[in-house]
């Protein structure tokens, strides 16, 4: 038996080895084995207490209905019923939905738009919008949501200022109907930049042979963006999208830090996480919140599944 | 091997250092305070008052059985929402905790506070005015110690209304005409702020016209009376629209950066506030340096029958999770129940107290306020509102009920409803909420 090890490829636990034991790989390989499920184990540790086992609980917790005055009592699925027949839950998921309208096209027009310039450009100014480009994305959610909320202030932004420059009346950022605005606007700073590092990656794992190809045949640079980069990293630009997709119908951070300030234009149940939350946390309706929050975890399932259904051919996934 | 060794050895002194974070003390949770007599009783204590250290470390000196362990686990609503967590799941929940009596009927029935009759609450009865044992009481039985208060004035920018010539208003009529009158003579700001979110503010407002907008008692839990668009509130809340519309009001959120700056810097001439709204204004930054406030009584709608109310307050309750509930029954009753113990509440917290001893002292009632000019806003405001205050009964899904009431408003002031409307709204969805969460209307 040699001990050579093959540095290209781990070997994986479903590979055949040419020489297999009929108790599952060879000694190497069982110890191999046990070393990886070694390192795993933390994780998986971690994993399972705050992940599977909660998911269990609240689910069980779904099943049944505690209300204020009575006690608790199991009703099976009722509480997902009322979940569907919800009105503020189900305002709550065309707000998000109209959200993933507009804030995905926005960040991914910014994102490939971006990825295609600097793909293009081989300069140090590249490299550094790059850099400046991504930066959003190392603020954490919290802390960009605040910055922004002062920049909405009418007091303490700029808005005051610049807007009396040019002599117009600076607008109401936080009013009930420019807060969505406001809110695209943070996200699409916020993500663009890990969206357009993604498109990057893509972008340069394309053979440069075939740009020159394209070029022989005549295509200027913007036909090679659209008909010839575009389609060769659609497998990513489905994954930005289906990314974009999950997170948009989750929608939460943002609101609950600008709903400290904006509390008339921002209510409790503005989305159905922020629905969920403040059953569980402000009225104390613990079960009807866990119902809510798998209802929009099935919401958010289904849509992906969908999603990635309709776009296999190009996601590569078929 | 060697790169292994030393990679092993790495791996080792991050877990050390990682581990170093989990605590092999006692199982009792950490103090902010220090513990006197290690051998006593430790009773843990939620509150978020300020200066409040002091007042814990003189229990702990004066106290040989019973120690306080103290920590601040968040300000209102961010302490209650770990309350209700801990309630939920039955453990981590503090021996006493501080609750404003808002929130008492929403954990007394969810059975998180014990009733301290059994403990020897009537023995401080008497130490307590009308309206703050009201507060705490439901029925017979007593869920809270009252700790402080919040009766109602009205803080004025003396040197704004004597610039533009305006009396201090007195009714709301006056106060009417002054906001106009203000605006009249061109002043860049308001006279006051309507807050849409102002929740308790809102409702003590409505209260002053006669609202008695819940009634319930635990000893019925299921049964609630809910009237909250009785005539008072829809005379007071269409006075506010009015004054919203003329634009002779701001309709600013409260407690947000925004309105503590425009609080402080004059473009709110006035501050219809609670005893604690002094030491709020008196902790807010850039504040004008030739500002001169003073102190009113709050301003009525009949001046031949003056109502007074009150904003906020709070208690401390003892949790049906603590382990020794006699010790923490004896530190509810006695963290603030000394003369010694609330002059550190005055003059560092700016508390107003609730336990007669100290609120009926000729010391309390001379008190020079520096950040007054040296008014004795309590001889001249804040004792006679605590005096006439009878108490009030929330519901116990108040947290709801607020939310309801802010959208309310806020729909209001947008213009999207009239002021009856929305509080014939307000009414229909607490009705259907009661309904919902399995109350019988009465």
């Amino acid at each position: 038996m040699t001990t050579h090890t093959t540095l290209s490829a781990p070997p994986a636990p479903a590979a055949p080895s040419r020489r297999s034991h009929p108790e599952g790989g060879s000694k190497l390989e069982r110890r191999r084995q046990r070393w990886g499920w070694l390192f795993v184990t933390p994780f998986l540790v971690v994993f399972a207490l705050f992940l599977v086992f909660p998911l269990f609980y609240a689910f069980g917790m779904s099943l049944f209905t505690s209300t204020l005055a009575t006690g608790t009592r199991f009703t099976g699925f009722d509480n997902y019923a009322k979940a569907f027949t919800d009105p503020l839950f189900l305002e709550g998921l065309g707000r998000v939905a109209a959200y993933a309208l507009v804030m995905i096209p926005a960040q991914l027009i910014v994102a490939l738009a971006a990825a295609l310039v600097l793909d293009t450009l081989a300069t140090r100014l590249s490299r550094l919008s790059r850099l400046l480009i991504f930066a959003p994305y190392a603020i954490p959610v919290v802390i960009g949501a605040l910055m922004w909320s002062f920049l909405y202030s009418p007091r303490f932004g700029p808005s005051a200022t610049l807007f009396d420059v040019v002599g117009l009346p600076a607008p109401d950022f936080l009013a009930a109907d420019s807060v969505f605005g406001s809110l695209v606007n943070i996200v699409t700073w916020q993500w663009s930049g890990y969206y357009m590092v993604v498109i990057y990656a893509a972008l340069r794992s394309i053979d440069p042979a075939v740009y020159e190809a394209a070029r022989i045949d005549g295509a200027n640079g913007w036909q090679t963006a659209t008909r010839i980069k575009v389609p060769m990293i659609s497998s990513s630009m489905v994954m930005v999208i289906t990314f974009a997709l999950i997170g948009t119908l989750q929608f939460f951070t943002e609101p609950v830090v600008l709903r400290n300030i904006a509390q008339g234009a921002i209510d409790a149940a503005y989305t159905p996480n922020m629905y969920a939350y403040s059953l569980a946390f402000s009225y104390s309706q613990f079960n009807y919140a866990s119902a809510i929050a798998f209802s929009l975890g099935i919401l958010v399932f289904a849509g992906s599944y969908v999603f990635l259904f309709l776009t296999r051919k190009q996601s590569g996934l078929k | 091997m060697k790169s292994k060794l030393l990679a092993a050895s790495g791996v080792v002194a991050v877990a050390a250092a990682a581990l170093t974070g989990c605590s092999t003390g006692p199982a009792e949770a950490s103090c902010t305070n220090e513990i006197l007599q290690p051998d006593a009783t430790q009773v843990s204590v939620w509150a978020w008052y300020p200066a409040f250290e002091q007042v814990v470390d003189l229990f702990n000196e004066t106290h040989d059985e019973v120690q306080i362990c103290w920590t601040n686990a968040g300000q209102g609503n961010d302490e209650y929402t770990k309350f209700s967590t801990a309630v939920e799941s039955g453990s981590g929940a503090p021996d006493v905790i501080m609750l404003e009596s808002e929130v008492l009927s929403s954990f007394s029935i969810r059975d998180a506070l014990v009733d301290l009759t059994e403990f020897g609450a009537n023995d401080v009865k008497g130490d307590y005015t009308e309206g703050a044992w009201k507060d705490v009481s439901s029925g017979d039985a007593v869920y809270a110690i009252p700790v402080d208060g919040g009766p109602m004035g009205m803080l004025y920018r003396k040197d704004i209304l004597d610039q533009y010539g305006i009396a201090v208003p007195t009714t709301w009529d006056e106060f009417a005409a002054a906001a106009q009158a203000l605006k009249d003579a061109g002043a860049p700001g308001v006279l006051a702020d309507f807050p849409t979110n102002g929740r308790a503010y809102n409702q003590a407002l409505f209260a002053q016209a006669g609202s008695v907008p819940f009634a319930y008692d635990n000893a019925e839990p299921t049964s609630i009376g809910i009237d909250v668009n009785d005539d008072g509130s829809k005379q007071v809340l269409s006075y506010w629209d009015d004054l919203v519309k003329k634009g002779l009001v701001a309709t600013d959120d409260a407690f947000t950066a925004d309105y503590n700056t425009k609080l402080v810097d004059g473009s709110y001439a006035i501050y219809v506030a609670a005893a604690w709204g002094p030491g709020y204004l008196g902790g807010l930054s850039d504040a004008d340096t030739d500002a001169e406030w003073k102190a009113a009584p709050v301003p009525q709608w009949d001046a031949a029958n003056p109502v007074q109310i009150n904003w906020g307050g709070s208690t401390f309750a003892v949790t049906s999770q603590a382990k020794d509930k006699e010790a923490a029954a004896v530190v509810a009753k006695e963290v603030f129940g000394t003369e010694e113990a609330w002059k550190i509440g005055i003059e560092e917290a700016a508390l107003f107290p609730l336990w007669k001893p100290i609120l009926e002292s000729d010391y309390f009632r001379d008190l020079e306020y520096p950040f007054f000019g040296g008014q004795q806003i309590n001889k001249d405001v804040f004792l006679e509102a605590a005096g006439g205050y009878t108490g009030f009964t929330f519901s116990p899904f108040q947290n709801y009920a607020y939310d309801q009431l802010t959208e309310q408003l806020y729909a209001m002031v947008q213009g999207e409803k009239s002021s009856d409307q929305a509080l014939d709204d307000l009414q229909a969805s607490l009705e259907a909420y009661a309904t919902e969460q399995g109350f019988t209307i009465e």
